[in-house]
């Protein structure tokens, strides 16, 4: 009861943030983004035990696929790429809108096709070998993509935007920033129910021991790739979303930037606690107000204090916040020896 | 009725036969022993029947049907379970989840992914704690219970998805005697109020012998004896085997 008056307090405190800070809109929206990558990298990373790079690629197939069908929707895509940021074709408010959505419902769907057909192929590595496979994945699509002349090769391509007479820039912020939180949101009440299912403890099942799960007659390949599909889902749509928001997509720093948020997203479930639904985003939060910390306080030197802050993640908090708490605390995880039923001692004699 | 039959398998790694045309025949309902001098494949027959590894010859039969081809987790969907020497069990995961994850899922659809676990499963799982005597620790992390106890939730999460058998490898290896006798016990009573057949791969020879009703004796990875605890006891080979040749 307690914990849900908390989360009403927490969405109505995120409903009314634009408002309070207007200043960080954008950094609030990418923090939701991130919320969402940190969630979903912990399906496989956290409660599967799959470390995967290869998220990311999710992420740049729906910024691509978004910014595409936006365009290409209403004007020829290799002509509005051959522009560069010329305004040769401007969007009006019906086509931007319409456009954003069918985008939007593209960058969700198609990776959750890729998600099955490369995870078909792959997530039967295991350990190490998976991760690196993953870590190929990435880097091979930024250097796909920059082969791609249709969506602006190596040079990238702008996304639509926002269509002139309605509202200011203010307008555009608020308006991506709620359907980032509504979409994080969304993917936290998703995963916590999903946690709730079979679905949850089978990949835990599968972290802990997935010979015994195979043993046990559980058909684990078929939990993986769903877990992956659910991943792409939202991170497909997390991709569209942040191609909009920042306009111009290029393929290795924008669309698969594995040395950045590739790497966070690792980074943000592991510093709130892998395996747990509130570690990630707890962790995100946190990632992400250092980071920007270090950048404005630090400069020059903030990739500097951002490996101190690794250092001392791993050092000390090797299982997180959420993890650290547990240690401490296992009565409140519910870790408690039954004392009420002597009778049911081992009394083996 | 045979429940289980092994036929002609074989199976070697590279230079090394592990297994060397081995048949044997295990009847529905019985406890059977499976021993043998460490390295005589009595493992690797293991893996071969539940579907670990390919064999290279011969076949096996669960209830007339053949599962040598099959997948690990369809022979297990069969009804044909095992248990492992080094304790398998689900670390971090409490007791009760260890239990409720090793239920046999009713569905097996597309969208079974994420059906909803049935509360009757958490009273099933409770009393089968209670048999093996866990009951007290089932909030517990699994992995932070001792190896015996490991082992003895390892029993009950076969029990927990009702298999018709059960192979288990040195149920006994690594725990205290005391602890053995309460495990003979469980045991025993698998046998006969559940009507689970077992299969026991075992080294400690006073626990087999009080056990199976029948015993396989493996060496160098061929089937070198078989027949009731006295046979075994006073077979030529099986003392050869074990001793050495004098």
């Amino acid at each position: 009861m307690r914990s849900k008056k908390i989360f009403f307090l927490l969405v109505i405190l995120g409903l009314i943030a634009p408002f309070l800070f207007p200043a960080f809109k954008l950094q609030m929206s990418i923090m939701w983004i991130l919320v969402v990558l940190a969630l979903t990298w912990d399906v496989q990373g956290g409660q599967m035990g799959y470390n995967t790079f290869g998220n990311i690629v999710f992420f740049g197939l729906g910024m691509y696929l978004c910014a595409a069908t936006q365009i290409g929707l209403f004007f020829p895509l290799g002509e509005w790429t051959a522009a560069g940021g010329e305004k040769t074709f401007v969007h009006n408010s019906e086509q931007y809108f319409q456009g954003l959505f069918l985008g939007l419902i593209v960058a969700a769907i198609v990776p959750v096709f890729v998600a099955v057909f490369i995870g078909y192929g792959i997530l039967g590595l295991r350990g190490h070998y998976f991760a690196i496979c993953t870590l190929g994945l990435g880097i091979a699509a930024g250097e796909f993509a920059g082969g791609i002349e249709i969506i602006g090769a190596g040079q990238g391509m702008t996304s639509p935007p926002w269509p002139k007479g309605i509202g200011n820039t203010e307008l555009r912020g608020e308006f991506f920033y709620y359907i980032c939180f509504v979409l994080m949101i969304c993917s936290f009440l998703f995963l916590r129910w999903a946690y709730s299912t079979r679905f949850g403890l089978v990949l835990n099942a599968i972290r802990d021991n997935e010979d015994k799960a195979e043993a046990m007659g559980i058909n684990t390949m078929k939990f993986k790739i769903s877990g992956w599909m659910v991943s792409a889902f939202f991170v497909g749509i997390a991709g569209g979303l942040m191609g909009n928001m920042i306009g111009y997509i290029e393929p290795v720093e924008t669309a698969f930037p594995g040395r950045t948020f590739g790497v966070f997203m690792v980074l943000m479930a592991i510093l709130g606690g892998k395996g747990t639904l509130i570690g990630p985003i707890i962790g995100a939060i946190a990632f992400h107000l250092f980071k920007e910390g270090f950048w404005t306080f630090f400069l020059g030197w903030q990739y500097v204090a951002l490996g101190a802050l690794i250092v001392i993640v791993v050092v000390f908090f090797p299982e997180g916040i959420m993890g650290y708490l547990r240690e401490k605390f296992p009565e409140r995880f519910g870790e408690v020896v039954d004392e009420k039923n002597r009778k049911s001692q081992v009394e083996l004699s | 009725m045979n429940i289980l039959e092994v036929k002609d398998v074989s199976k070697s790694f590279g230079g090394v036969k592990a297994n060397q045309s081995i048949s044997l025949n295990v009847e529905e309902g019985k406890i059977v022993g499976l021993i043998g001098p460490n390295g005589s494949g009595k493992t690797t027959l293991f893996n071969s029947i539940c579907g670990t590894h390919p064999i290279n010859s011969g076949s096996i039969k669960f209830y007339q049907k053949e599962v040598s081809t099959l997948p690990i987790p369809l022979v297990a969907r069969l009804g044909l379970l095992r248990t492992f020497q080094q304790t398998h069990i689900y670390g971090k995961l409490n007791c009760i989840q260890n239990m409720i994850i090793s239920a046999k899922s009713e569905s097996t659809g597309l969208f079974s992914v994420f059906s909803k676990i049935p509360t009757t499963l958490n009273d099933k799982a409770e009393a089968l704690l209670e048999f093996v005597g866990l009951y007290q620790k089932r909030l517990l992390r699994a992995g932070d219970l001792s190896f015996g106890q490991q082992k003895l939730l390892e029993l009950a999460m076969a029990l927990m998805n009702e298999p018709k058998m059960l192979l288990l490898d040195e149920p006994t290896a690594g725990i205290n005697p005391t602890l053995i006798n309460g495990i003979i016990d469980r045991l025993i009573r698998v046998n006969k109020d559940y009507g689970i057949t077992l299969l026991i791969i075992e080294h400690n020879m006073r626990v087999i012998m009080s056990l199976a009703e029948e015993i396989f004796c493996l060496a160098h990875g061929e089937l070198i004896a078989k027949g009731t605890p006295e046979q075994i006891k006073n077979n030529k080979n099986v003392i050869d085997a074990y001793l050495g040749t004098q």
